[in-house]
């Protein structure tokens, strides 16, 4: 059974023949059909629709209607601070703890295993989940709003300024979320455990970064804690986006100080985007 | 130089995969020719899955070279995965996805895909094309994890045990899969537990156990791997090993579950082994050789001697 000694040398002469193949498709078609399958898988499943995106709204509903009374040192309402510190946190939700449970899920089902043995371009299964992402988290931050500004006093800007903030504020923060739920799956071991290990960073961040709490009435150290994640950051620009100018105040510094924001956010999208990079796994033990 | 090993889909010299001391892969050598079908062999744990995902580019090998579709599996380019279809040993879930949207997603990646009803057909899932994943039974899952690995009409087709699970009417369907694609002129590669599997679909197939390549051959060369042209068995009689000399036949306890306890001879004399059978059946008694077949080596005979001989050897 032994054939000649001669072996291949995978170079392009010895290779056999490659039939003539159509072009592979674009990065733009693969994109597409992640895209719309992620949205399709989402809104199909009530638990994630529910669990995702009702957990922030069902948290605003209870929070707004115990917590009265203004924030020590301002004009503003509680109600109003907290409507901007659950936009954040619910941002937070559909990009960092859903994509982290999504994936790890993805990662047992066979999905990820299957997409990485297929041609399609690796970049287009981020691409689908940044979509997703951007798609639920603006759903997410729509509802909040809505509900925020009908039934807890929230007072939308009137202004381009504050909107365009908004912007790139929802945008920069969606998109840090989204990579450190990329990075995060690293740390969960398998689906089961997935909601165990997603949920405290969520949880502890929402306290320490001026959702529940006003930031500026926490002690010094937990506030440079805060400081350290992208949560922290992204409350306080919101807060300049729905409270009045005047609530600069009693922020760090008494200034809303955007380009930190920025700077900050930006920083975290990097960061994580690198960690994504090194550390996301297309194969290997967890990957069935 | 044009000799077939340029040509080879796959060519495979000295694999080896390790974990700490233990070797899954041990110093494996395998060439598969264009357009065969080639069973790959052996026991739970063998190294089966491991070989598999190491030339599909799922694992990283330890040490030997791998040219697959001649490539380098560790290059991972697109236009080799083009080329390459995989259905791997885990059955895969799409949650809310229909039967037909997970194709068509897949079907978009490839250059030149199997139209996805033509596919969904082939498969046989035509009735629950509009069904959500999650409806389907384990069986027709296994089904549309075959669809979603030959979606892009590969040349060369890893099949990490498709029928495992299946009930017998789709396991006929699956096999009539392949040979759709080995009309085609492809070339697969496919793992099983099941011998008949093996001798129905496959041109060679290699047994393997703790991670080394016992035999390798087309399936008639491997009944006779074992070395001898017939196998005599007898159950219930005394004192065989002390009438059958070594140079006559070679005596192994009869591995087969339905005749435990019986002696399988294997010689190239089965006339010869049959008298002095005989003579020791009359002397116990017997007016008839108890349990006495005489047969044609089979894969399946071949197979059990090599594990068998493997455990031995450990």
């Amino acid at each position: 059974m032994t054939m000649t000694s001669s072996r291949p040398t995978t170079t392009a002469s010895s290779a056999p023949p490659a039939p003539a193949h159509r072009p592979l498709p674009g990065l733009w078609r693969t994109s597409l059909a992640r895209s719309v399958s992620e949205l399709r898988v989402f809104f199909r499943n009530p638990q994630s629709v529910v669990f995702t995106l009702a957990l922030p709204v069902i948290l605003l509903m209870i929070f707004g209607s115990i917590f009265s009374g203004k924030i020590e040192g301002t004009d503003t309402d509680f109600k109003q601070y907290f409507v901007a510190g659950i936009v954040a946190a619910g941002i937070m939700s559909t990009a960092f703890t859903g994509l982290a449970i999504n994936v790890a899920l993805e990662r047992e089902m066979g999905l990820i295993r299957r997409l990485a043995g297929s041609p399609m371009p690796k970049a287009s299964y981020f691409v689908g989940k940044v979509v997703l992402v951007l798609v639920t988290s603006l759903l997410e931050a729509l509802i909040l709003i809505a509900l925020g500004t009908a039934l807890f006093g929230l007072d939308l800007p009137s202004d381009a300024d504050h909107w365009i903030a908004f912007g790139w504020i929802f945008v920069l923060g969606t998109a840090a979320c989204a990579l450190s739920g990329l990075a995060y799956t690293a740390l969960i071991p398998s689906a089961n455990s997935a909601a165990a290990i997603v949920t405290p960073p969520f949880l502890v961040l929402q306290f320490i970064s001026g959702v529940f709490f006003p930031f500026n009435q926490l002690p010094e150290w937990m506030q440079t804690t805060a400081g350290i994640f992208p949560l922290k950051w992204m409350t306080q620009g919101l807060r300049y986006v729905f409270l009045p100018d005047g609530f600069s105040a009693v922020e760090p510094g008494g200034v809303w100080n955007l380009p930190l924001i920025a700077m900050a956010l930006g920083f975290w999208v990097l960061l994580a985007g690198f960690l994504t990079a090194i550390t996301f796994k297309w194969r290997g033990p967890k990957v069935r | 130089m044009t000799t077939i090993t340029d040509h080879l889909p796959i060519d495979v010299q000295g694999l080896r995969k390790t974990y700490g001391d233990f070797a899954a892969v041990d110093h494996l050598d395998l060439q598969v020719r264009p357009g065969e079908v080639f069973a790959l062999l052996g026991p739970n744990g063998a190294g089966k899955t491991t070989t598999v995902d190491m030339l599909c580019g799922v694992q990283r090998r330890t040490g030997g070279t791998v040219s697959v579709l001649g490539e380098d599996p560790h290059h991972d380019s697109r236009q080799w995965r083009n080329r390459l279809g995989v259905v791997p040993q885990n059955t895969g879930d799409y949650l809310n996805l229909t039967v037909r949207e997970v194709v068509e997603m897949f079907a978009t990646f490839y250059s030149d895909p199997i139209p996805t009803d033509e596919l969904i057909s082939m498969v046989g899932l035509t009735a629950k094309a509009g069904a959500k994943t999650n409806a389907l039974s384990g069986g027709q899952k296994r089904r549309l994890d075959v669809a979603v690995g030959v979606v892009g009409k590969p040349e060369l087709i890893f099949l990490d045990e498709p029928t495992t699970g299946l009930d017998p009417q789709a396991r006929r369907e699956a096999w009539d899969l392949v040979d759709y694609f080995r009309e085609l002129g492809a070339t697969t590669v496919l793992t099983t537990h099941y011998l008949d599997e093996a001798e129905t679909l496959a041109d060679r197939a290699g047994v393997i156990a703790a991670g080394r390549m016992l035999a390798i051959g087309t399936i008639d060369e491997l009944g006779r791997t074992a070395g001898y042209s017939a196998n005599v068995t007898v159950t219930d009689l005394e004192g065989v090993a002390g009438v059958i000399p070594s140079d006559l036949g070679v005596l192994e306890p009869d591995a087969r579950a339905d005749r435990r306890g019986g002696v399988l001879i294997g010689t190239d004399q089965p006339t010869a082994v049959v008298e002095r059978l005989t003579r020791l059946a009359r002397e116990q008694g017997f007016g008839e050789i108890p349990g006495l077949t005489v047969s044609r080596p089979t894969l399946e005979d071949t197979y059990l001697r090599l594990i068998q001989r493997e455990d031995a050897q450990r």
